[in-house]
């Protein structure tokens, strides 16, 4: 999921300078699995917003605020509370908030940082594993990510500067050469990391990126 | 062909010192200290924005050198360039006259003195090393419309350098990477520093039993004090400076320092001579040191 964290509320409140009234919009998916735009972030946005002296004209919870159908919807259901505010405070991604924004055609301000693609080890604690590169490299390095995890993104083998199984970068982040290493001479795959790996084709990570299927039903999208 | 390549192919030991580029545009102190060793060495590496801080690059003062009568190993770091500006440097660096190159994954961002900044990776050290191979062949790192290599006019040489950490903790995952910079084209290694002997030569007889070939230059990193020490064993990942040595250091008053750092760097390389092709001196700005460490080393 999209790994997000509220901005701080000053932050916010700087961005809202000059405009009264508010609507605040969530996103039901990773914004509240966040903890940050789901319903008990956005009732406290509002007291909070409120006690600073505006005036909440609605909120709600968007099922999915990057998808244009379903922040359509939801817009029309809040009609009256979103014509009203002076603009719409989001607390979900920068996605959500470019879709509400963009489809809704009303000044919208962003309440949350986007920090990255991450997994979840538990609530408030999170990393990130792929980033989405658009060319898979996980098959070749045994399942573990060198582009990303890798704090230098290297393909052929790790630098000089791993101690302990950890990164020159941080001490607290694990050498993924370490890993890779480790897991490949267990399962006797040490072949796949004495193998080149050519200069990884960037081209799938120039932005922005888009991707439209290529007929209706593509084969590997079929039930 | 370098004398470089010339004195490691007529199996000489070997001698190479390292010169850092300021942050400014004085090159005096760098010349200088070039000068000062330049007789006894067969090449001066230059360092490219060393610890990720910007200053002077290590192209611009490699062709100083070459102007200076003295041979350069131009040092390029990965983590500053993409594909497109690695590829033209080493052009840059043909017609400016620099032949040794050294490739380098180069220290990370966060290391540095501009910590906001992007890292670049594109290419890792191993790629780097293909991409100089595929330069010499005449071609270049990219393709035509049709998918062929695009041609060069005129192609470059080089004699192609590459570093390796023989003390890391886990060295295994080193000689892999070892194996694959020499199928890309290094010719020549040069290692990260080493206080142990008999770690090294492990190291060495490892690489024989590997049938991995190319000359390899020890480093030794001079050591200045004892501080010096105490921080490259907590800081600097692969380089460990044994318990002898530090009480040397602690033992050692303030004003013979100098003096002790040349004696164990001397000592150091006459324990390692017989193991390896030569010597990688890193003297940090004892520029002066180079000489009678050499001398040391050959009495």
């Amino acid at each position: 999921m999209i790994i997000q964290k509220q901005k701080p509320f000053e932050a916010i409140l700087k961005a809202l300078e000059g405009e009264q009234k508010i609507f605040i919009a969530g996103c039901a998916d990773c914004a509240s699995a966040c903890k940050v735009g789901g319903e008990e972030e956005l009732a406290a946005m509002k007291l909070q917003l409120e006690a600073a002296g505006k005036t909440v004209t609605g909120t709600a919870v968007f099922d999915t605020a990057c998808q244009q159908s379903a922040v359509r919807t939801k817009a029309r259901e809040n009609e009256a509370a979103i014509q009203a505010a002076d603009s719409i405070l989001v607390l979900a991604c920068g996605t959500g908030e470019q879709t509400l924004g963009d489809t809704i055609g009303k000044r919208v301000h962003i309440g949350a940082e986007s920090l990255f693609v991450g997994e979840v080890a538990r609530l408030g604690k999170y990393s990130e594993k792929c980033s989405t590169c658009g060319k898979c490299v996980l098959e070749d390095f045994e399942g573990i990510c060198p582009v990303t995890r890798c704090s230098k993104g290297l393909l052929n083998g790790p630098c000089g500067g791993y101690k302990d199984g950890k990164c020159e970068v941080d001490p607290e982040k694990d050498c993924a050469w370490v890993l890779i290493y480790k897991r490949m001479e267990e399962r006797n795959k040490l072949d796949k990391m004495r193998a080149y790996q050519p200069a990884k084709d960037q081209s799938t990570r120039h932005s922005p990126r888009t991707y439209t299927w290529p007929k209706r039903e593509p084969q590997g999208n079929k039930p | 062909m370098s004398k470089l390549q010339q004195s490691l192919q007529a199996g000489q030991f070997t001698f190479t010192g390292e010169v850092g580029p300021p942050k400014g545009v004085d090159l005096h102190h760098v010349i200088e200290g070039a000068r000062m060793m330049k007789d006894k060495v067969a090449a001066v590496n230059v360092t490219d924005l060393q610890t990720a801080v910007m200053r002077l690059g290590s192209l611009a003062v490699s062709a100083k050198l070459v102007q200076a009568g003295i041979e350069p190993v131009f040092q390029m770091v990965c983590r500053d360039r993409n594909r497109l500006a690695l590829q033209s440097d080493l052009l840059n660096a043909f017609v400016l006259g620099v032949e040794n190159v050294l490739a380098i994954t180069g220290d990370h961002i966060v290391k540095g003195d501009h910590r906001e900044a992007k890292p670049v990776y594109d290419l890792d050290s191993v790629q780097l090393l293909k991409a100089m191979t595929i330069l010499e062949s005449g071609a270049d790192m990219g393709k035509d419309f049709k998918g062929r290599p695009n041609k060069l006019e005129g192609a470059p040489k080089f004699f192609k350098g590459c570093v390796v950490t023989p003390c890391a903790d886990l060295v295994e995952p080193q000689i892999i990477k070892l194996e694959k910079k020499v199928a890309a084209g290094a010719q020549f290694c040069q290692t990260q520093a080493v206080y142990d002997p008999a770690a090294f030569e492990k190291f060495m007889n490892d690489l024989r039993r590997r049938n991995i070939r190319i000359p390899i230059l020890v480093g030794i990193v001079v050591l200045k004090n004892l501080g010096m020490a105490k921080y490259m064993n907590g800081n600097v990942p692969g380089v460990v400076v044994p318990e002898p040595i530090m009480k040397e250091l602690a033992d050692t008053p303030k004003d013979d320092m100098k003096k002790k750092a040349v004696e164990i760097s001397a000592r150091l390389v006459r324990a390692m001579r017989s193991m390896c092709q030569g010597a990688h001196l890193m003297t940090l700005g004892w520029d002066d040191t180079v000489a009678p460490i050499v001398e040391q080393v050959s009495a």
